[in-house]
């Protein structure tokens, strides 16, 4: 597409969604209560765009996708156009925020999957190998730090999480005495942030990954009160990725950019696994300690591991469900 | 209608009327709400980054207020059930300003939740209709229900009253009585249902207990009274209003009950997790005594235990509870014990150590105190506007009434008179 198509393309969704915006504006606006933050923002929106419609002043973005932005409604109840709109409108961010051409769709579960993780604490090094892979597929913010993984560094014969050291040096291990603890989203079945939600921003698909429609998310941190695993992560600030550190294959209930002020977690990798791919953290971690698979299907590796190991899962006593088991070898690797 | 228009009219006159202090005051609550618009315009466009705020301690200073005045506007029933159950005169020509309270209470506990939240323009999508509402599972949205339903109660009700004082119309109380019940029990939903946003989150044991809403409740059943003494006397000072000494008698006792009940559960806590020691003690720990060299809350809880003590020693002795200088240290001494305990103490404690065990520390940053001292004066600003209009109203200096040609206003016993009656 050339730069004149492109633009031309561009100005026609934004005349579009303008009206569809302004539609919709007066509808709800006797109902929705102006807040002073926006009505400035939206002063300040108004005045650059009878300057200039296209000019991305809105937070980064154009008048017309901020306004598509704010109108958009609940992933459940979006059409497909209006799903369309909102990959797009993804994907013209992205360029004008991180300056990078991505792709973005919709991967919906596929049939007859249930994910389940095993972790072999007895092969886990501590390398932290997993956490640099995720942060690297799953593009989360570099300067904010969200990291989906924590690597507990535990001492042997204790399995009290308040000794475990979360900021141990990678470089340095394995440490002798110590053994080391992933911990992630932890997928539950019986999920208390999913319940905690108030807007169901969050819920559980039908392949049991637990996932986030980040423009639903009004930024409550309830369901971060909620996870007994602690494996939600706030966006404290706008997440700043280098262009050459993006990973431009996205998906929508999954690694695509993310805004400031919403929650985001560990979703197995949505934009991989739904594709019948790894995730990230198994194909980066060197000692094969993870193992990834589906539920439902009796040949699964995941399978053969809850039938012929000792198995755990963390806080088993709350009841929620994880679909996270932890397992050792019959006698642990020595370091 | 064109009498309620002008019900209307003449209120918002009279909010703008007023003497030389009246302006300063409210022109220092206006830059105050100018603070925190500034302070606010830079969290917007950062992003919570500039509070003390982490992954976490996810909630800090503006949840643990937004509990803190859920409480205050829970505590407006305690001028509602003696003034309309038990029928005691004195208290009932003194509930609108126990509503008044409780209204602009709610206004700040929202005003909280407001800052609170990271995508303030996504708030539509809490709305029943336009949003997508996970009622009745998410306790969150039970308390924007219970909040937003007790919102209405505290403008309708004492609206519809004043309204017919303005028209010299005395309504049965009987027409509106239901309304009253509604409101009592709505009054102890609304701190049920916050305290329960805490203790139903199985992930912190230190909230994960049955004894939250009953803390939550004598505690606000404490901190609720010592303002509204405080505010009373306000009114009968700034104002010719008649406010008997008999409603302050008996929110002092209301609040050395309560205070006690309160000392009560604090110390039932602190025996169950200390006597034996589990790992769901570790907050405890933290807050009392500090954990692992770190003991960031230990001063603050500690200050908070001695200032209740004095507060509850001076509320026990008759003589420094009718003194009026004594009870007003108690009072002031009993709110800040209670703010300190139930706001931080309670919400930040939570959060340490984290669910994987780790201790990290939170204090509210400077910007995050801007943003919260125009959400006090936002609450200061509405029960002064709300007070006083009232206050106009009902000694009919205002109002479309015969009355009001002859001087004569609706409330025509004088303090005294109103104290003699609630003797007898």
């Amino acid at each position: 597409m050339t730069e004149q198509q492109h633009k031309d393309d561009n100005s026609l969704d934004d005349q579009n969604l303008i009206d569809l915006a302004k539609r919709h504006f007066f509808k709800k606006l006797g109902m929705v209560g102006a807040t002073g933050a926006a009505a400035a923002t939206g002063v300040s929106a108004a005045v650059e765009l009878v300057k200039e419609p296209n000019k991305p002043s809105w937070g980064g973005a154009t008048f017309s996708d901020a306004m598509g932005d704010f109108f958009q409604d609940h992933y459940t109840r979006m059409s497909d156009e209006e799903m369309n709109d909102a990959l797009e409108r993804i994907k013209r961010k992205a360029k004008r925020k991180f300056g990078v051409d991505i792709t973005c769709e919709d991967t919906k579960p596929m049939p007859d999957t249930y994910f389940g993780y095993a972790l072999n604490i007895s092969k886990c090094r501590g390398y932290r190998e997993c956490v640099e892979g995720c942060i690297r597929e799953n593009n989360q913010g570099r300067d904010s730090q969200v990291q989906y993984i924590r690597v507990l560094e535990m001492d042997e014969g204790d399995s009290n999480l308040e000794h475990s050291d979360h900021y141990y040096d990678p470089a340095t291990v394995p440490v002798a005495g110590k053994y080391y603890m992933p911990v992630q989203c932890q997928q539950c079945d019986n999920a208390p942030c999913v319940k905690a939600c108030p807007v169901e921003a969050t819920w559980m698909d039908t392949d049991g990954i637990v996932v986030i429609d980040y423009n639903w998310c009004i930024g409550c941190r309830m369901c971060m009160s909620a996870c007994p695993y602690w494996a939600r992560h706030f966006n404290w600030t706008e997440p700043q990725i280098a262009a050459e550190d993006f990973n431009p294959n996205t998906n929508y209930l999954g690694n695509r950019p993310r805004m400031k002020g919403v929650v985001e977690k560990c979703h197995f990798c949505t934009q991989r696994t739904r594709k019948g791919r790894q995730p990230a953290c198994m194909e980066a971690c060197p000692t094969g300690a993870r193992v990834f698979g589906n539920l439902l299907d009796p040949e699964s590796e995941i399978r053969w591991i809850l039938e012929n190991k000792t198995v755990f899962r963390l806080k088993e006593e709350l009841g929620t469900e994880p679909k996270f088991w932890y397992y050792t070898d019959e006698a642990r690797a020595r370091t | 209608m064109k009498v309620f228009y002008a019900f209307v009219m003449d209120g918002m006159k009279t909010a703008l009327k007023g003497g030389p202090l009246y302006y300063m005051w409210m022109l220092f609550l206006l830059v105050l709400i100018g603070i925190t618009a500034w302070s606010y315009s830079h969290q917007w466009t950062e992003g919570m980054v500039i509070t003390g705020l982490s992954d976490q301690v996810s909630w800090g200073f503006y949840i643990a207020n937004f509990a803190f005045f859920v409480g205050i506007a829970a505590a407006g029933v305690l001028l509602t059930v003696p003034a309309y159950i038990f029928h005691r005169k004195d208290v009932k020509s003194v509930v609108v300003i126990g509503e008044a309270m409780a209204l602009s209470a709610v206004v700040v506990a929202m005003g909280f939740v407001a800052v609170d939240i990271g995508r303030l323009d996504r708030a539509w999508h809490v709305m029943p209709g336009l949003g997508k509402f996970n009622w009745p599972n998410s306790m969150l949205a039970w308390d924007i229900v219970v909040l937003n339903v007790y919102l209405f109660l505290n403008l309708f009700i004492p609206m519809y009253i004043l309204f017919k004082h303005y028209q010299g119309k005395e309504t049965p109380v009987r027409k509106y009585f239901i309304w009253i019940v509604i409101t009592c029990f709505w009054a102890i939903s609304i701190h049920t249902v916050t305290a329960w946003l805490l203790s139903s989150n199985v992930a912190r044991p230190f909230w994960h207990t049955a004894l939250m809403a009953p803390r939550f409740i004598s505690s606000a059943f404490t901190a609720g009274p010592a303002l509204m003494i405080i505010i009373l006397q306000l009114v009968r000072r700034y104002t010719d209003y008649p406010v008997s000494q008999s409603v302050i008698k008996m929110l002092a006792v209301i609040m050395a009950i309560a205070l006690q009940i309160s000392l009560y559960f604090v110390a039932a806590e602190l025996f169950t997790d200390f006597y034996f020691e589990g790992t769901h003690a570790a907050s405890m720990h933290y807050l009392f005594l500090g954990l692992d060299g770190f003991d960031g809350l230990k001063s603050w809880i500690w200050t908070a235990v001695g200032l209740n003590l004095v507060a509850l020693t001076l509320l026990m002795v008759h003589k420094t509870r009718e003194n009026m200088v004594t009870l007003n240290i108690a009072c002031v001494l009993g709110f800040v014990g209670i703010w300190i305990e139930k706001g931080m103490g309670l919400v930040v404690t939570g959060f340490i150590p984290t669910p994987l065990g780790e201790i990290f520390e939170y204090s509210p940053t400077l910007m995050e105190i801007g943003v919260s001292v125009g959400i006090y004066a936002l609450g200061a600003f509405v029960f002064t506007i709300l007070t006083k209009v009232a206050i106009e109203v009902e000694l009919g200096r205002i109002g479309k009434h015969k009355n009001i040609l002859k001087g004569v206003g609706n409330i025509s016993d004088t303090a005294e008179q109103v104290e003699a009656a609630a003797v007898k």
